[in-house]
C-alpha cells in the first residue's frame, strides 16, 4: 500500500511540472504538487508509530506557519532571495536526515552484521555533502541577493584544496565508517558551499540560483538512495534535472559555460577602466519622452532589474494602457537573464496585470526592434549592450542581446550614467537615436504618464 | 555546453554505479529514468513560468520530509529524534511556503 501511494505521489509530481507548460494549466499543476505531497505523507503515516503523531504534527505546524507567513509577505521583487533561502533549508534538512541515518542506521534498515552497508555509506556521505553545499551556498546567495553581503575574492586554489579534502574524507568514511570523519566531511562541505559562492558576482546570480536549485534536487536524491526510497530518488532527479536545465538556459543567455561562471569568478574584478573623458549624450525630460511616445505607432518595452528595484511594473502597465488607447502597439521583450532569477521579469509584469500575450522572449521579438518606433528600456543595461556584438574585447562579447539600438528611438531609463553589473560602459547611451531619461524608473514613468 | 551541465550529474552517477554492485541496481534504474522524465518535461515548460517552476520544484524537493518523519517517530535514539524534528520544521517551511508562493505567482498569470 505504501509503495502504491509513493507511486501516485511521484506521478503527481511529474504532472505538476508537466502542467507548467502553459499558463492555463499551471494552477492545476500546483494542485497536483500539493496532492503528491499529501499522498507521500499519508504513505508515511501508515507505516510509522502513530503514538508519535503529535510530535510530528507540532513540527509541521511550526514550519508550515512560518512558510506560509513568509510566502504571503514576500514582495515579488524579493522573490530570488526567498527562493535561495528556501533552497538552503532543503540542504540543511538533507544534512540532518543524513546524520539521523548515520547515528541510527537500524531505523532505516540500512545496516547488517558488519555495520552500515557500503552502498549506504557512499550515498549517505554524498547526500550529506551535497546537502551541506546547498545549505551554505544558498545562504550566501541569499545574503548577496538581499544586498547585505558583497562578493569577496577567494583564490581558486583554496576551493580546490577543500574539494580534494572532501573527496579524501568521503573515501575514508566509506572505508572506515568513522563518525568523526562523517562530521568533518559535512563541516568541510559547509565551508566549501560558502567559499564556492562568495566570489561570484551579482550578474551571475540567475545561474547560481538555478544551480543551487539543481543541487537541492541531487541532495534529495542522495537521501533517497540512503533510505532506499524510490519516491525521494524520483523527486530529487526531477528537481535536479529542472535546475540543471535552467542553469543551462541562463548560461546560454550569457554565452558562458557553467564552469566559466563558477571558476573564473575567483579572479579579482579588473577595476572598470572609467574613461575620464565624459562622452556627450542626449538627456531628455519626461515631456520629451511623452511627445515621442505619443507619436509612436509601435513600442517595445524592455524591463530589467532596474524595474524590479524601483517597482516600476505598475506604472509601466499604466503607460502601456494609455499608449494602447492611443492606438499604439505595445509589447514587452524579456531577456533570459534579465533580473536575478529565471522568469523574474515575467512574474513582475504578471503582478502588474500585463497580459502574457504581450510578453515575448528574446528569439520571438528580436527581429521586430528594427521596425519599431520606440524601444523603452527600463534599467536593463548589460542585456542591451551592443558591445556584446561589436567589441571582441568586451567581457560580455558573444552574449545574445536585445537589439534595441535598431529601434528608431531608444528611451533609456536609468538611475545614473554609471555602468551595469558587468562594469562595462554601454555605447548605446551615446548613440544619436538614444535619449537618456535619468532618474528612478517608477517616478520617471509616472512623470511621462502625467505629461501624456 | 549541454555536457557541462550534465558532467556534474555524471560524476554523481559514476559514484552511484560503484555502489550498484553492493546495493542492487534498482535505485539507479529509477534514478536514471526519472532524470530522463525530468529532462523532457522541464524543456516543455514555458520560459514565462520559470520562476514558478523554481518555487514548485523547491517545494516538492522537500519531500525528503518523509525521511525526517521516520527519524522523529521513534523514541530509541535521542539525537536522531531531535534531528528529525528540526528537519521536519525546515522541510515544512519549504513545502507550505513553496506551494503558497507558487500559487500566488500563478494567480497573477491567470487574471487578464
Amino acid at each position: 500500500m505504501t509503495e502504491i501511494l509513493y507511486l501516485i505521489a511521484a506521478v503527481c509530481f511529474i504532472l505538476a511540472l508537466q502542467k507548467l507548460s502553459s499558463a492555463e494549466t499551471s494552477r492545476a499543476g500546483n494542485l497536483c504538487g500539493i496532492f503528491g505531497m499529501a499522498f507521500a505523507c499519508l504513505a508515511v503515516y501508515m507505516s510509522i508509530d502513530v503514538s508519535e503523531i503529535w510530535f510530528i504534527l507540532t513540527a509541521v505546524a511550526i514550519g508550515g506557519s512560518i512558510g506560509i507567513f513568509i510566502a504571503k509577505k514576500v514582495s515579488m521583487t524579493a522573490l530570488p532571495q526567498m527562493v535561495a533561502g528556501f533552497h538552503s533549508l532543503v540542504g540543511l534538512a538533507a544534512v540532518l536526515i543524513a546524520f539521523s541515518a548515520c547515528f541510527a542506521p537500524a531505523l532505516f534498515n540500512i545496516s547488517g552484521e558488519n555495520g552500515i552497508f557500503t552502498s549506504s555509506l557512499i550515498e549517505m556521505g554524498l547526500g550529506s555533502a551535497i546537502g551541506a553545499i546547498t545549505f551554505t551556498g544558498s545562504f550566501v546567495a541569499f545574503l548577496k541577493l538581499q544586498g547585505t553581503y558583497k562578493s569577496n575574492y577567494i583564490p581558486l586554489s583554496v576551493n580546490t584544496c577543500i574539494a580534494a579534502s572532501i573527496v579524501a574524507l568521503l573515501v575514508y568514511f566509506i572505508c572506515t565508517e568513522s563518525v568523526p570523519a562523517f562530521i568533518i566531511l559535512t563541516v568541510l562541505s559547509l565551508i566549501f558551499g560558502a567559499t564556492l559562492i562568495v566570489p561570484i558576482g551579482g550578474a551571475d546570480m540567475p545561474v547560481i540560483v538555478s544551480m543551487l536549485n539543481s543541487y537541492s534536487g541531487w541532495a534529495a536524491s542522495g537521501i533517497g538512495f540512503t533510505l532506499q526510497n524510490d519516491l525521494l530518488i524520483i523527486t530529487g532527479a526531477l528537481v535536479g534535472a529542472s535546475g540543471a536545465i535552467l542553469s543551462y538556459i541562463m548560461c546560454k543567455g550569457m554565452n558562458r559555460s557553467l564552469p566559466d561562471v563558477i571558476f573564473t569568478a575567483g579572479t579579482p574584478a579588473s577595476a572598470a577602466k572609467s574613461s575620464s573623458e565624459a562622452k556627450p549624450f542626449k538627456q531628455g525630460a519626461a515631456e520629451d519622452a511623452a511627445f515621442i511616445l505619443k507619436n509612436a505607432s509601435s513600442v517595445i518595452i524592455v524591463p530589467g532589474y532596474g524595474m524590479a528595484i524601483s517597482q516600476a511594473q505598475h506604472a509601466l502597465k499604466e503607460l502601456g494602457d494609455i499608449l494602447k488607447k492611443n492606438g499604439t502597439t505595445v509589447r514587452y521583450a524579456i531577456h533570459p537573464v534579465a533580473g536575478r532569477m529565471p522568469g523574474h521579469m515575467n512574474v513582475l509584469l504578471a503582478e502588474a496585470n500585463v497580459p502574457y500575450e504581450d510578453v515575448f522572449e528574446l528569439d520571438e521579438i528580436n527581429r521586430d526592434f528594427a521596425t519599431c518606433d520606440v524601444a523603452y528600456v527600463v534599467g536593463a543595461n548589460d542585456v542591451t549592450n551592443p558591445a556584446a556584438k561589436n567589441d571582441p574585447s568586451s567581457p560580455i562579447y558573444g552574449m545574445p542581446i536585445l537589439e534595441v539600438e535598431k529601434a528608431r528611438t531608444v528611451l533609456f531609463l536609468k538611475r545614473s550614467m554609471g555602468t551595469g553589473y558587468a562594469g562595462i560602459d554601454n555605447e548605446l547611451f551615446y548613440e544619436q537615436n538614444t535619449m537618456m531619461l535619468l532618474g528612478d524608473a517608477k517616478k520617471m514613468t509616472e512623470a511621462i504618464i502625467k505629461a501624456m | 555546453m549541454e555536457c557541462c551541465v550534465f558532467s556534474e550529474s555524471l560524476t554523481w552517477l559514476t559514484e552511484l554505479l560503484k555502489s550498484a554492485s553492493a546495493g542492487g541496481i534498482h535505485g539507479i534504474t529509477v534514478f536514471i529514468l526519472a532524470c530522463f522524465v525530468g529532462y523532457y518535461v522541464v524543456w516543455k515548460v514555458t520560459p514565462a513560468l520559470h520562476a514558478p517552476l523554481m518555487s514548485v520544484t523547491n517545494a516538492i524537493s522537500s519531500v525528503i520530509i518523509i525521511g525526517a518523519f521516520f527519524a522523529a517517530a521513534q523514541s530509541l535514539f535521542g539525537y536522531t529524534r531531535i534531528f528529525g524534528f528540526i528537519a521536519i520544521v525546515l522541510a515544512s517551511v519549504n513545502i507550505f511556503g513553496g506551494f503558497t508562493v507558487t500559487h500566488r505567482m500563478l494567480s497573477m498569470f491567470q487574471k487578464k
